[in-house]
């Protein structure tokens, strides 16, 4: 049987929206569950549409958990952590894309060998390193593991390679410029827009990391919001309705960021994962 | 002056040519005078060195001790490996971790294909497409959990409201050892089939349409040209998806332990009722920080990596040969 052009493409895209119902069905049940309460969701039939009851959801979250507080604590280490990775990735990216120096094809080589290398390994020593250096429990015993990393390296670097012309640096030099004047006042003017991928990539990741957050602020009341988030799950199983307002908050500013740069972030992500 | 032409440090051209030959007496003060290359990459491998390099050493280290973290620690030798060879939750975890990424991975990376085709077939609503599609992998896990968590609910949760709805049995998805496997497979599969599609499109784009055009001028249809066309010129592509979800998906953590929690006297077991949800590195965090017993942590750790390893491997075979 042939299809007529029209009739295939209506099919496509019927079955291309029926998957972004299924991608975005899960905001859409969040919200309906945050602003309604919990009785009347949970019943046959349940109430598909969104209610007037967010702030009191809300409410009830915030006398379970310091929301507020452990967001503070997650843009503190989200903002620390991508300022760090967006100067030390970009200007070790620089060096390794413009500049030969001794032992560098084996320093990179080693740098790429680290991408292979699966974090819980070394998670118990990290966290006995934590212990001995006083850190458990300080933010920036989250901060500092990740100031730098080989992902964001490799990724500046290609980078770096096509945006940055060797000519430019070499009339800087000529006119007397050092080494860290080139990469700030030459290179980093060029880089922004890969720094914007970087940059928004490390908060995102910053703002969703749990398993070492979890390990290594020991003490409940004092955590990054994804741990507080779980914590309504284990202490407070029957309101879905107030742990959905954390859930809802806690998602919206990523979600807000993500569609304000999801062109640069999804090229971005692709680039590396194609290099890869 | 010859000297300075050889020391000062010299831009590489874009393509980098290997270093020159060196003279013996020159070479300390020839590398000194990199020194702002090496200051400028020296914090990340500093940073790699004392938190993933010596870590991962002194793990291995522990992996034949005995240490609770706080007393002094014991060579043992062998005997955790030899306890984990008996430990059945071990093997229970390692068959629970499969389980998941079987259920996950399959159907994701199936769909991510026939999503990314369909995608690369329409020139309407791209833009759109892609950001529905791609949000689910940058939303945090823990976030997604309690959701799922709250849908699969057994009392009124919307699955099993649909399901009666429909006249068919409800499920006790969060009670039940296939139920909570699925459910967990489902969340993993919800979150990263429009990552994989977006990645597979972005080879598709790069696959000359003339090829395609020259298969339907030779009587190929749609399918046939997906099949002989578009998995072989993407092998790489696919390749790297699977080593990516093998690494990710058999590492699951998250997912369980927010779904079930692994608070000692909320879940002694972890994982779930009749652990189900148990994976080897939820049981390797339970061991480690729950219980602890640092030398059995260590061990789970290290038999988590070689079963990683080997399965990546493995996958890496099949998909390499697959297409030959």
């Amino acid at each position: 049987m042939i299809m007529s052009k029209r009739a295939k493409g209506i099919a496509l895209h019927a079955i291309l929206m029926l998957g972004v119902v299924v991608s975005m069905f899960p905001f859409y049940w969040t919200v309906v569950m945050a602003t309604n309460n919990t009785a009347d969701v949970y019943q046959d039939p349940p109430k598909l549409i969104f209610g007037s009851e967010l702030l009191l959801n809300i409410r009830h979250m915030l006398t379970n958990i310091d929301f507020f507080g452990s967001m503070f604590n997650t843009i503190i280490v989200a903002t620390c952590t991508t300022a760090l990775v967006l100067f030390l990735d970009s200007l070790a990216a620089f060096t390794f894309a413009k500049y030969e120096f001794p032992g560098r094809r084996v320093l990179f080589g080693l740098l790429l060998l680290t991408f292979m290398l699966p974090m819980q390994l070394a998670l118990i020593p990290e966290f006995e390193i934590m212990v001995k250096l006083n850190w458990v429990g300080e933010l920036r015993a989250l901060i500092v593991p990740a100031a730098a990393n080989a992902f964001g390296i490799f990724w500046m670097r290609q980078y770096t390679q096509g945006a940055v012309p060797s000519e430019l640096l070499e009339a800087a030099r000529l006119d007397g410029c050092g080494f860290f004047r080139q990469y700030w006042h030459v290179c980093l003017p060029i880089i922004r827009p890969g720094l914007a991928f970087l940059g928004i990539y490390t908060f995102v990741g910053a703002w969703n990391d749990y398993v070492w957050p979890l390990i290594a602020l020991v003490n409940p009341n004092r955590v990054t919001l994804q741990v507080a988030l779980a914590q309504l799950n284990t202490a407070h199983g029957a309101d879905y309705s107030m742990i959905m307002a954390g859930a809802l908050l806690a998602l919206l500013p990523v979600v807000f960021v993500f569609i304000l740069f999801a062109r640069q972030f999804m090229s971005g992500a692709v680039k590396g994962a194609l290099r890869g | 002056m010859a000297l300075p032409r050889l020391s000062a440090p010299r831009i590489a051209r874009d393509t980098p040519l290997p270093a020159a030959p060196r003279k013996r007496p020159g070479r300390l003060r020839r590398v000194l005078s990199f020194w702002p290359q090496y200051l400028a990459i020296s914090p990340f491998y500093a940073i790699f060195l004392v938190f993933l390099l010596i870590p991962i050493i002194f793990s291995l280290y522990l992996a034949f001790t005995s240490w609770d973290g706080l007393g002094p620690i014991k060579f043992v030798g062998l005997q955790q490996f030899r306890f984990l060879v008996k430990d059945s939750t071990f093997w229970l975890a390692l068959r629970n971790t499969l389980t998941i990424w079987v259920l996950a991975t399959v159907p994701m990376l199936s769909m991510s294909l026939v999503i990314a085709s369909l995608l690369n077939s329409t020139k309407r609503f791209t833009t759109f497409y892609r950001v529905a599609y791609f949000i689910p992998s940058v939303t945090s896990i823990v976030a997604i959990a309690l959701f799922f968590s709250a849908v699969f609910s057994e009392n009124y949760g919307l699955a099993n409201v649909v399901l009666h709805a429909l006249h068919l049995p409800t499920v006790d998805w969060l009670s039940d050892s296939w139920p909570i496997k699925l459910v967990i497979a489902m969340l993993m599969t919800w979150q990263w089939t429009g990552y994989n599609a977006i990645i597979y499109l972005a080879g598709m784009q790069s696959i000359p349409t003339e090829l395609y055009e020259a298969a339907r001028v030779d009587g190929a249809g749609a399918i046939r040209s997906f099949f002989s066309i578009t998995i072989p010129l993407l092998r790489p592509i696919i390749l790297f998806t699977v080593v990516i979800s093998t690494v990710t998906g058999l590492q699951s953590f998250t997912e369980p332990q927010v779904l079930f929690g692994s608070t000692a006297s909320v879940n002694p077991n972890s994982g779930g009722p009749g652990q189900a949800g148990l994976t080897l590195i939820l049981y390797f965090y339970h061991q480690a920080f729950d219980n602890s017993d640092f030398g059995y942590g260590a061990a789970i750790a290290w038999a988590a990596f070689l079963v990683i390893v080997l399965f990546t491997a493995f996958n890496w075979r099949l998909v390499a040969r697959k297409d030959q």
